[in-house]
């Protein structure tokens, strides 16, 4: 009987020589005259422990890890496909307390299962959600997607049910269903991991809203920084169009609907969604005002549904289980799981998927086990490059949308990014205005302008400028683009720059001129 | 390294020919151009523009809003070194000083070499921070000495 062994494909397995791993697993097999199969699975997330070599035993899945192409003639000589002790065995990799502990309902196959096999997919809990779908039409499928409290996982959190009512309910020759895949907040790879690791999933997701809002044809906008996801996510495509899941008829219904992909090209600001819009319709990535609303005029001016990869993925879990149960999940109007990613100096980063409301301080410290450095936590960036930085005093937030709000932050995509005692909060408030300068797709000018003159104001207060007048300066500024940017990008500088004031006064203070003096 | 064609007016006819009935059209025929020939020929304006019935000055606001096109071949290979927020938190700045001193190349500059350093912002590799890409294969962890070790690989 054939051995079979689990070498991961995702990309950040890759960027650790998993491909290494899986030519010389291979190459060792046949030199032993062994049988072995082995599949690319997606990453389960526990990124320290990658490559993470999994065998199938009757026992369970069990787990070798971190692997490199040199330990592998020591996991044959150590009999490790039938599962026998080796110094890097870590055992049943779901029995592992980085897994245990989470609530994985999104990420529950994703390195589980052959992301390109639909059979496989099947055999995980794949497609009934779909099925059941197509079954109950397109108005129960909205009353369940409301039912859940699903919000939008992009960042905006906006209700998910909501937005395909508004869909569902204008009328229009054509209708489109977009997924925004353009994930580029620093700290985050949630929505990579899905394509590459459990790509089926969004397939699935973007078939029940087509069917949901009648719409015929799908896009998912893929960053160009991802090219792995882009090629993992076409071949899923592929495969899904032969298993009659996507095409003229959906799983053998009235319904036709098919997907696209289109490749972004390093543009940040094409992860707004009007922006995208623009960008998939060949245009300049510029936002639009809105309204109008892209559900009643978004792609080529049609009713568009509109959502994030995770938003998407998460409603087969829904339509599966059912709204209430998914809405059993979270606290306060938070419902549901989030996947949390852990990143940055974290010593355990990775994907950590839990129900709404656990603090930032269990993420970074159960989940992280504080920095790879080894050295104090000093300030923790959550929701990427337009959140706020909170410092060890705050970290007992609690990581769900109204909380995050409060505490003068945002949850964003879930991204969450460590850094030691080493950082300099002011240069960190100047990068989130430079980054701004450099993203800013130009069209408004608080954003276009404010930027620029936001980090020119720092270099001032740095160097001991009128310090006190240029900070004043810049809370005010960050008050224009506030109230007066177009989009998030304008709008949602201002939470890093103002909570590295408020939190590290300190590092506003004019550095010392030691290099004068040296 | 990925070795690319040279501007071929046939050839890039044939691309602009096989996309331009697709939806938003545009995009998928700049990526086709790029990755055929490395870069985007100013030859390519007018037939993309008379292709899809838009103006040359739209064709041209595209390119050179998107900060993947290149206007000009480029030689080498490509490290494309992430210096977003995770990356920072992980001393990315610290290895583009050490490519400025220790080898010379500065991110994102016009002259060509056997390696070109380009920065981005995020390659969704955070949790293995600092990041890169060297032809579009991922490395994670990245250090000097991994650096110093493509610096000679790329010379060679």
């Amino acid at each position: 009987m054939s051995a079979k062994v689990y070498v991961p494909g995702d990309s950040a397995a890759l960027s650790v020589g998993a491909d290494g791993v899986a030519a010389a697993i291979g190459e060792e097999a046949r030199r032993r005259g062994l049988d072995v199969q082995i599949v690319r699975n997606g990453s389960r997330g526990l990124f320290w422990l990658e490559p993470l070599v999994e065998i199938e035993t009757p026992a369970g899945r069990l787990a070798y890890g971190p692997i490199e192409a040199g330990d592998v003639a020591s996991l044959f000589d150590a009999h490790f496909l039938s599962g026998r002790p080796h110094a890097k065995a870590l055992g049943r990799i779901d029995e592992h307390p980085y897994l245990k502990r989470q609530q994985r309902l999104l990420f529950a196959r994703c390195g589980v299962a052959d992301p390109l096999s639909i059979e496989d997919y099947r055999a995980h809990g794949g497609l009934k959600g779909l099925e059941r779908a197509l079954a109950i039409g397109p108005q129960a499928i909205v009353e369940e997607v409301l039912a859940s409290g699903l919000r939008g996982r992009g960042g905006a959190g906006f209700p998910c049910g909501i937005k395909w009512r508004t869909v569902a309910a204008t009328a229009a020759d054509q209708k489109y269903v977009v997924c925004n895949a353009d994930e580029g907040d620093s700290g985050t790879f949630a929505d990579r991991m899905i394509l590459e690791g459990d790509p089926f999933a969004l397939i699935e997701g973007m078939a029940i809203a087509a069917v949901a809002v009648g719409a015929t044809k799908g896009f998912v906008y893929i960053r160009s920084e991802y090219p792995h996801a882009f090629a993992k996510f076409n071949a899923a495509l592929a495969a899904a169009r032969k298993a009659g899941l996507l095409g003229h008829s959906v799983l053998g219904s009235s319904h036709g609907f098919d997907i696209e992909t289109r490749l972004g090209a390093g543009a940040y600001i094409c992860g707004e969604e009007t922006s995208l819009l623009e960008s998939l319709e060949g245009k300049r990535g510029e936002v639009r005002a809105k309204p109008p609303l892209p559900a009643i005029s978004g792609l080529f001016g049609k009713p568009t549904a509109m959502n994030n990869v995770l938003t998407l993925a998460s409603t087969p879990w829904i339509l599966t289980h059912g709204g209430k149960a998914y809405a059993d999940y979270g606290m306060g109007r938070s419902r549901g799981t989030q996947p949390f990613q852990l990143a940055g100096n974290v010593k355990h980063g990775g994907l950590v998927e839990l129900a709404f409301g656990a603090t930032i301080r269990t993420l970074v410290e159960d989940f992280g086990g504080g920095t790879r450095s080894g050295r104090p936590i000093r300030a923790v960036q959550v929701g990427g490059p337009l959140g706020a930085y909170f410092p060890q005093s705050l970290l007992d937030t609690p990581l769900d949308y109204e909380a995050m709000l409060e505490a003068k932050g945002m949850l964003g995509h879930g991204g969450i990014v460590v850094f030691d005692d080493t950082v300099n909060l002011a240069r960190q408030a100047r990068f989130a205005f430079e980054f701004c300068a450099k993203e800013s797709c130009g069209k408004c000018t608080p954003c276009r302008i404010g930027s620029t003159r936001g980090f020119e104001t720092i270099d001032k207060i740095v160097a001991g400028e009128n310090a006190e007048a240029n900070i004043a300066l810049v809370r005010d500024l960050c008050t224009v683009m506030t109230d007066a940017s177009l989009c998030a990008l304008g709008g949602l500088t201002p939470l890093p720059v103002l909570s590295a004031l408020d939190h590290f006064a300190e590092d506003f203070a004019p550095r010392p001129k030691r290099l004068a003096a040296e | 390294m990925i070795r690319k064609l040279a501007w071929d007016e046939e050839l890039a006819g044939r691309l602009i020919d096989e996309r331009k009935t697709a939806d938003g059209a545009l995009m998928p025929i700049l990526h086709a151009l790029q990755e055929t020939f490395g870069y985007i020929d100013r030859a390519a304006i007018a037939p993309i523009a008379e292709a899809l019935n838009i103006s040359k000055a739209d064709v041209h606001g595209v390119i050179s809003f998107y900060h993947d096109f290149r206007a000009a071949p480029a030689s080498g290979r490509a490290l494309k070194l992430c210096r977003a927020e995770s990356c920072q938190a992980m001393g990315c700045e610290d290895l583009i000083d050490h490519l400025r001193r220790a080898h010379g190349l500065t991110p994102d500059s016009e002259t060509d070499g056997a390696l070109r350093i380009e920065t981005v912002y995020c390659l969704g590799n955070c949790a293995l921070s600092p990041a890169a890409l060297i032809d579009g294969a991922p490395i994670g962890r990245l250090t000097a000495a991994k650096l110093d070790a493509l610096v000679r690989e790329a010379g060679q």
